[in-house]
């Protein structure tokens, strides 16, 4: 690939969805756009550059982005960020929303939906606890295929079994072959939408707890620091922020900081010693 | 170190899930059938059994009532590895007293994550 080809990429990629790619990630662009390019009837990459560079075309540019996000995702990828969910930052939240009887949780790039799903399924399985209450689960994602499969609710064999305990798959999933088809039931209680976290997050609304994980990790130090903070103006002081495991606030932000104990889990700076105490191990 | 017990009649699935589970900190041994490990966990009772369900002489559901019949020994958990990927054999499998269920073809992750469930990481 040409040297201005992938700095055209990588500025393009930069600017429509914070993805910082460095020259070494040469392979990665062309094992990617490569099958993009044929299925467009191109002869390669360089077909597709010069398509890029003389038309801007939109449908194209959005194609390219689509194709070189990560959508790798699990139900109840890492364990913990549920667990703690579930068992702490749960039981804080009903007492301190006992008033308005309202949560609203987003899940901030949330690929193929296994992240919200896994959340809809800790409500679900103490639906008792919840029954007056309005729980919103959003997930958004840049990438509109990554939403279409979310929203159908079906997933490969593989797919349901990694992090999903079989109990859950029986009980919430219809088979039809391969292909296992989560219910309406689970799916209902999820709202997917398009969205690109370089966005204003005006329009979102406030959310008590915020989900943004291995996002993070594919954009530029002043990016992160300004998705961080703009998360932050969206939860109120006693919300709670999970990143990835690979991800920290540490050097990044100081609008937010780590639950001592609680790997992946941070509060706001401004965060009362009451609700860190609810959450610290 | 925990100790696993891997079922199975084919001699490349042993291979595979023993290298896979060698890699997870246990310490492994094998049975060819389902009266095979019944005859080692008589002998000594690992703490997880990784069983398939088709196999000669004895199969894995027989196994898995045999041993959930046993009484005053120290119950294994037991993790089914099958081709058997329908609901109704899952469901016979759990309410014979699986703890887990894991449908062939299986990686180093899925089993990771199904062993993570049962509290074996």
């Amino acid at each position: 690939m040409k040297p201005q080809d992938f700095e055209f990429l990588s500025k393009l990629l930069k600017r429509r969805s914070g993805l910082m790619l460095n020259p070494d990630k040469v392979y990665l662009l062309e094992s990617r756009l490569t099958p993009l390019a044929r299925r467009m009837g191109m002869e390669g990459l360089d077909a597709l550059v010069e398509e890029l560079r003389r038309t801007g075309s939109e449908t194209l540019t959005r194609d390219v982005t689509e194709a070189m996000t990560t959508n790798e995702s699990f139900f109840f990828r890492d364990r913990t960020p549920f667990d703690l969910f579930r068992d702490q930052v749960l039981p804080a939240l009903k007492k301190r929303r006992a008033a308005t009887r309202k949560i609203r949780i987003w899940c901030a790039a949330c690929s193929t939906g296994q992240e919200p799903y896994s959340l809809a399924f800790i409500f679900k399985e103490q639906e008792f606890q919840w029954r007056d209450w309005t729980i919103e689960i959003i997930g958004t994602d840049l990438s509109r295929s990554v939403l279409d499969k979310a929203r159908s609710g079906l997933y490969s064999q593989f797919e349901v079994q990694r992090g999903l305990p079989i109990k859950l798959l029986m009980k919430y999933f219809n088979q039809d072959g391969d292909v296992w088809e989560l219910s309406e039931e689970i799916r209902k209680m999820v709202t997917f939408r398009e969205f690109n976290l370089l966005d204003s997050f005006a329009p979102l609304g406030k959310f008590d707890v915020v989900y943004c994980r291995n996002v993070l990790i594919y954009f530029d130090q002043a990016t992160k620091t300004n998705v961080l903070e703009r998360v932050r103006e969206v939860m109120p002081s006693d919300g709670t922020l999970f990143l990835g495991a690979a991800e920290t606030v540490l050097g990044i932000t100081d609008r937010f900081r780590p639950v001592r104990g609680q790997r992946g889990m941070y509060l706001p700076s401004d965060a009362t010693d009451e609700v860190m105490a609810a959450v610290v191990a | 170190m925990r100790s696993c017990l891997v079922v199975d009649d084919s001699k490349v699935i042993r291979r595979v899930a023993r290298r896979i589970l060698e890699e997870l900190d246990f310490t492994i041994e094998e049975a060819v059938d389902g009266k095979d490990a019944l005859t080692q966990c008589e002998r000594e009772m690992p703490d997880v059994v990784l069983l398939d369900w088709n196999m000669p002489v004895m199969d894995g559901l027989e196994f898995l009532k045999a041993i959930r019949s046993m009484s005053n020994v120290r119950q294994p958990i037991v993790v089914f590895c099958t081709t058997e990927n329908d609901m109704s054999h899952i469901r016979t499998a759990m309410e014979a007293g699986a703890d887990e269920y894991i449908m062939k073809p299986f990686d180093r992750e899925i089993i990771e994550a199904k062993f993570a469930q049962v509290g074996l990481m």
